[in-house]
């Protein structure tokens, strides 16, 4: 069996420091080969070293914790065995009981060492019981991924805020005009950088407000999160491809571009 | 320019990105803006009847209005027929008089009572108004008059059947020359003013007591929302988290952070209870806060406090700045990668007193993921309304982005040095 490897993913030096510390009295044959601070960082270096635990911080600048997680589910390389997370929070009452209900593996700041050993024991049985898949004929890391995906699905709709309420008309300004855009009218929305483009049949629109922030006020029934940066209008949809990857291929009404839904959205569209 | 205070929670709230401020400030990029149509969320007023509940608890009378008027009438009927038993004799005659002139009293007067509010309703909002519609309080003229009415209508058919149960015939009460006349309407006007008296009087007791139970309910609230936006569990668990791994490291430093950890949960826990303390203080406690956020984010914070020593001592009402800087390192610096600096100043502008916060960190425009912290909304609430009703118009606090190149916000709060 490989060594065990480990990213940390934690804004607080001291904190980091104490967790990389503990870890290695908690198991010692687990090599902690990245410690970032934020969380874009975490997703290209845990993108990069493909680490088999990663443990992440859920307040953290630039992704939280939980957006790293979404983003990692959906850019993880086909075939590599996803990492086992788990999230460490001071306090985050709602994300606790999401994480309970979800059986995903969390720590609560100050990691108290009996708990810390507790989840390394669990983290050890489940490495166990993936060694022990590989070693059968059928890899059972499809199932396993199937599973830590419906987890973050589950985990980030518990995240999302209330919706304010519920968005009809799109106000998207250009120098002194304020172009007025019905959401029906709107095809996708795209995060771009530090805009988030609202595209139409005939033209497309820059808008500020982040899809995070769209997302709660539009019906969840008409507009579908594809992808952590596209939200599409479900009735521009014309058909689904499932491509190899497990990821989905969009063709849409009045748009010539397609659009790829990621494994972690794939199941909104399956036949009836 | 600047933009209002509540901004920033204008749009954490309710997903707005409003202010033409902001348009304006950044009119030099070719930023697209949007603004969101959404509709109005229903504000929730306190229900009256949460209110009445809470203030019932400091009621000593505990009846409903009807048992203790009727308690009232039959206290004031009897020792009036005791009263008049004791100098004429015939008690039970003086009894069955007295209350039935009593209880014709009170009907009476009840009923010339509503019809009178009906009236006024009617005057005051048309047909439309309905049972609750507020009607302006009745004069005391009015109910005086309410009151004779009532006792002289009440007082003849009281009288009346009196007479017809214990056979007497006693003079009408208009009878002026009739010496038991006279009796009869004074007994009956003093009865009818001291009923008067006592349950308005009651009435008024109760009202107040409802208005104090209410008003203290609204400032515990008040004092437990501040006590729970200071002592974010979040903050308090990281820097406990923090501790705990300091203590084994650096002993001495962990024994500093400690002692910074408890003048600032003192000073937190005692704030609500003082109106004012020297600037010196104010600093000191943000600095306490600071260090703590110095510990746990590293070289990401960078802070920079400046009290020239002329205005240490000037009186300022407590956790006005605090708010402040906690804001600039949640919403500001926490959120940014690269982390930045913090600068709290104060400065004396002719009689004026500015205080100013700011930070490098990612601005207004950005919304920071752990920009629904709770609390700090309320934070900054609590600090615009004790502004104001500490200083009316003459206070301002303002945020905007900081103008130079380095970004971030300033916040600027601009009181009246006292006189």
């Amino acid at each position: 069996m490989n060594t065990p490897t480990a990213l940390i993913a934690e804004d607080e030096p001291l904190l980091a420091v104490a967790l990389r510390a503990d870890l290695s009295r908690a198991w010692p044959a687990l090599q902690v080969v990245a410690a970032v601070g934020d969380g874009k960082q975490a997703l290209a270096r845990a993108l990069a070293l493909q680490p088999t635990v990663c443990f992440l911080d859920i307040r953290m600048p630039g992704l939280t914790g939980l957006e790293a997680a979404q983003a990692l589910a959906e850019d993880w390389p086909e075939g590599a065995p996803f990492p086992l997370l788990v999230f460490v929070t001071a306090y985050d009452q709602y994300a606790l009981q999401a994480f309970d209900a979800q059986a995903v593996d969390y720590l609560v700041k100050p990691v108290q060492p009996a708990r810390l050993d507790a989840c390394v024991a669990r983290l050890q049985r489940l490495l166990a019981e993936r060694s022990a898949h590989d070693r059968a004929v059928e890899p059972a890391d499809a199932d396993a991924l199937q599973q830590t995906m419906a987890q973050l699905r589950a985990l980030l709709g518990a995240a999302a805020p209330a919706a304010a309420g519920r968005l009809e008309v799109l106000q998207a300004q250009v120098g002194a005009n304020v172009h007025l855009v019905p959401v029906d009218e709107v095809v996708y929305f795209e995060a771009a950088d530090k805009y988030v483009r609202v595209v139409t049949a005939s033209g497309e629109h820059l808008i500020r407000t982040p899809l995070k922030d769209l997302l709660p006020q539009l019906d969840p029934a008409r507009f579908w999160q594809v992808h952590r940066g596209v939200i599409v209008r479900a009735r521009a949809v014309t058909s689904a491809r499932r491509e190899e990857s497990g990821k989905v291929t969009l063709t849409l009404a009045g748009r010539p571009e397609k659009l790829t839904a990621s494994r972690l959205y794939a199941h909104l569209f399956k036949g009836m | 320019m600047t933009v209002p205070l509540d901004w920033r929670h204008a749009v954490v709230t309710s997903r707005r990105l409003a202010p033409a401020g902001r348009t304006g400030q950044r009119a030099c990029r070719p930023a697209p803006t949007i603004r969101l149509v959404t509709s109005a969320r229903p504000s929730s007023p306190a229900s009256p009847a949460d209110v009445a509940v809470a203030a019932g608890r400091g009621w000593r009378w505990k009846a409903s209005p009807l048992t203790r008027a009727l308690t009232l009438l039959i206290l004031v009927c009897t020792a009036i027929a005791v009263l008049l038993a004791l100098l004429f004799g015939g008690l039970a005659d003086k009894l069955i008089h007295s209350f039935s002139i009593g209880l014709c009293c009170w009907g009476a007067t009840t009923a010339v009572g509503r019809t009178v509010e009906f009236g006024r309703r009617r005057l005051a909002g048309g047909v439309a108004a309905g049972d609750g519609a507020p009607v302006p309080p009745t004069h005391a003229a009015v109910r005086t008059a309410i009151v004779l009415t009532g006792a002289m209508l009440g007082g003849s058919i009281g009288l009346l059947v009196g007479d017809v149960l214990t056979g007497h015939t006693s003079a009408p009460l208009w009878d002026w020359r009739s010496r038991s006349s006279q009796i009869t309407l004074a007994v009956t006007l003093l009865g009818a003013t001291m009923f008067t008296v006592v349950m308005t009087l009651r009435d008024r007791l109760a009202q107040a007591q409802l208005r104090t139970a209410a008003a203290q309910r609204q400032a515990a609230e008040n004092q437990l929302r501040l006590l729970q936006s200071q002592l974010e569990p979040h903050m308090l668990f990281n820097t406990l988290a923090n501790l705990r791994v300091l203590i084994g490291l650096e002993p001495a430093r962990a024994q500093m952070m400690l002692d910074r950890l408890i003048a600032f949960l003192r000073a937190t826990l005692s704030a609500s209870r003082t109106s004012h303390h020297p600037l010196a203080d104010e600093f000191a406690r943000v600095s306490d806060y600071v260090a703590l956020m110095e510990v746990r984010m590293g070289p990401r914070l960078h802070s920079q406090l400046r009290l020239p020593p002329e205005l240490a001592a000037l009186p300022v009402p407590p956790l006005l700045l605090q708010p402040l800087v906690e804001n600039a390192i949640k919403h500001g610096l926490e959120p940014q990668v690269a982390g930045g600096r913090l600068e709290v100043q104060a400065e004396r502008d002719g009689a004026r007193l500015r205080l100013t916060v700011r930070d490098t960190g990612i601005g207004l425009g950005e919304h920071a993921h752990g920009a629904s912290i709770p609390g700090t909304q309320f934070g900054l609430r609590q600090v615009r309304e004790r502004l104001h009703t500490l200083y009316g118009e003459r206070a301002a606090l303002s945020l905007q982005p900081a103008a130079d190149a380095e970004g971030g916000t300033l916040a600027i709060l601009d009181l009246p040095l006292p006189s």
